[in-house]
C-alpha cells in the first residue's frame, strides 16, 4: 500500500484550514475602490487563488464582508444591518482609505473609520489599495482564522 | 435678438425687479429683487424670451454680507441657444424665496438641496423636506457658519455606546 492512510491533526487546525480556505465574501462596495475589488477579484488578479472567489449577494450566506468605499452617517445604519445578518463566524475587511478612516473626507456627512460601527479584522490602507496589498491583506485574514481559538458555541461559557 | 436688445427687452418687461445687469463670459447675468424672483421668472419662461429649462438652482453663503444667501438660478432657451443667469440675496435672518416648483418640475429637488445644505426656506414648495442628509441632522453643512469637522451620527458609535 503505497501513500499515507492517515494522518493527525487537531479539531481546531482542521477547522481553521477549511475556513480560511472557503471564504465566502459579501461586497458592500460604495464608491471608486470597486474598481480595485473588481480587478482583485477578476483573473488577472484571481482572488479565487486563495479561496476567496465566492461571491454571495446576500449578507446571510456570506463570513467575509468586504466594505469597500466611502460610508457616509446616511449608510451607516444599513452597513451595520448588513452587519448584523450574517452568520458567526464573520469576518471584516475595511478595504481603502475611507473605510479605515475616513480618508480625505473628514466633514459632516463621511464616517471616520467604519470600525466607529462594525469591528474590523484587518485594515487595508490605500487610495485606492493596490490589488496585490488587497491579497496581502486576504493572507493576513487566512493566518489569522488559521490561528484564530474556535468559538465552541455550544460550549457552556464560565 | 442681440444681447443689447435682449437686456433691454427684459428691463422694460420685468421693470423694477431688475436690480442690475452684468456680463459673466458673454452670458447675461441679471440681480433680481428677492421678492420678484418668482414673477420674473414665469415672465422669462415665455415668449419672446423663451427661457424653457431650468438647468440648475443653487446658493451662495456671503457670511458677512447684508443679503447673506445669493441664489443663483441658472436659464436655458432652447429655442435661442442662450443662457441667462439671475441672481437674487436673501437675509441670514429667515432666508425665503418664492417656490418654482410650479414652473419647473425639476425645481423639486433643487430646492430641496438648497434648503437642506443652506436652510433657505421655498415658500409654495409641496415637501420641502431634506434630501441629502436625512430626517433629524441638525444645522444646514454648506452654512458658513456650520463647524467644519462637527459629525452628526445617526446611530449611536461603538466607542460612545
Amino acid at each position: 500500500m503505497s501513500g499515507f492512510d492517515h494522518l493527525t491533526t487537531r479539531l481546531e487546525t482542521a477547522l481553521g484550514w477549511g475556513r480560511k480556505f472557503s471564504l465566502f465574501h459579501y461586497p458592500f462596495i460604495t464608491a471608486c475602490c470597486g474598481m480595485e475589488y473588481m480587478s482583485t477579484a477578476c483573473a488577472h488578479f484571481d482572488i479565487d487563488r486563495f479561496g476567496a472567489g465566492l461571491t454571495r449577494f446576500s449578507p446571510r450566506q456570506a463570513d467575509l464582508l468586504l466594505v469597500v468605499g466611502t460610508v457616509t452617517h446616511k449608510l451607516a445604519p444599513v452597513l451595520r444591518t448588513v452587519y448584523d445578518q450574517m452568520l458567526e463566524p464573520k469576518w471584516v475587511i475595511a478595504f481603502g482609505a475611507c473605510t479605515v478612516s475616513g480618508g480625505i473626507y473628514q466633514n459632516y456627512a463621511v464616517v471616520q473609520g467604519i470600525d466607529k460601527i462594525i469591528p474590523v479584522d484587518i485594515y487595508i490602507p490605500g487610495c485606492p489599495p493596490r490589488p496585490e496589498m488587497v491579497l496581502d491583506g486576504l493572507l493576513k485574514l487566512q493566518d489569522r482564522i488559521q490561528h484564530q481559538k474556535q468559538d465552541w458555541r455550544w460550549a457552556r461559557k464560565p | 435678438m442681440g444681447q443689447e436688445t435682449l437686456i433691454e427687452a427684459i428691463r422694460t418687461t420685468l421693470g423694477p425687479a431688475v436690480e442690475g445687469v452684468a456680463d459673466s463670459f458673454g452670458d447675461t447675468v441679471l440681480i433680481l429683487r428677492a421678492d420678484a424672483v418668482r414673477p420674473a421668472l414665469a415672465a422669462l419662461r415665455e415668449p419672446p424670451f423663451d427661457y424653457a429649462v431650468l438647468l440648475d438652482l443653487t446658493c451662495v453663503d456671503f457670511a458677512a454680507a447684508e443679503g447673506r444667501f445669493e441664489l443663483v438660478y441658472h436659464l436655458y432657451s432652447m429655442a435661442r441657444n442662450v443662457r441667462l443667469r439671475l441672481k437674487a440675496s436673501v437675509p441670514s435672518a429667515d432666508p425665503a424665496v418664492a417656490s418654482l416648483v410650479g414652473l419647473w418640475k425639476n425645481a423639486e429637488w433643487l430646492e430641496r438641496e438648497v434648503f437642506d445644505m443652506f436652510g433657505v426656506r421655498f415658500d409654495g414648495h409641496p415637501y420641502l423636506r431634506r434630501l441629502l442628509t436625512y430626517e433629524g441632522f441638525e444645522g444646514h453643512p454648506l452654512r458658513k457658519s456650520y463647524p467644519w469637522r462637527l459629525e452628526q451620527p445617526r446611530i449611536p458609535l461603538k466607542d460612545e455606546a
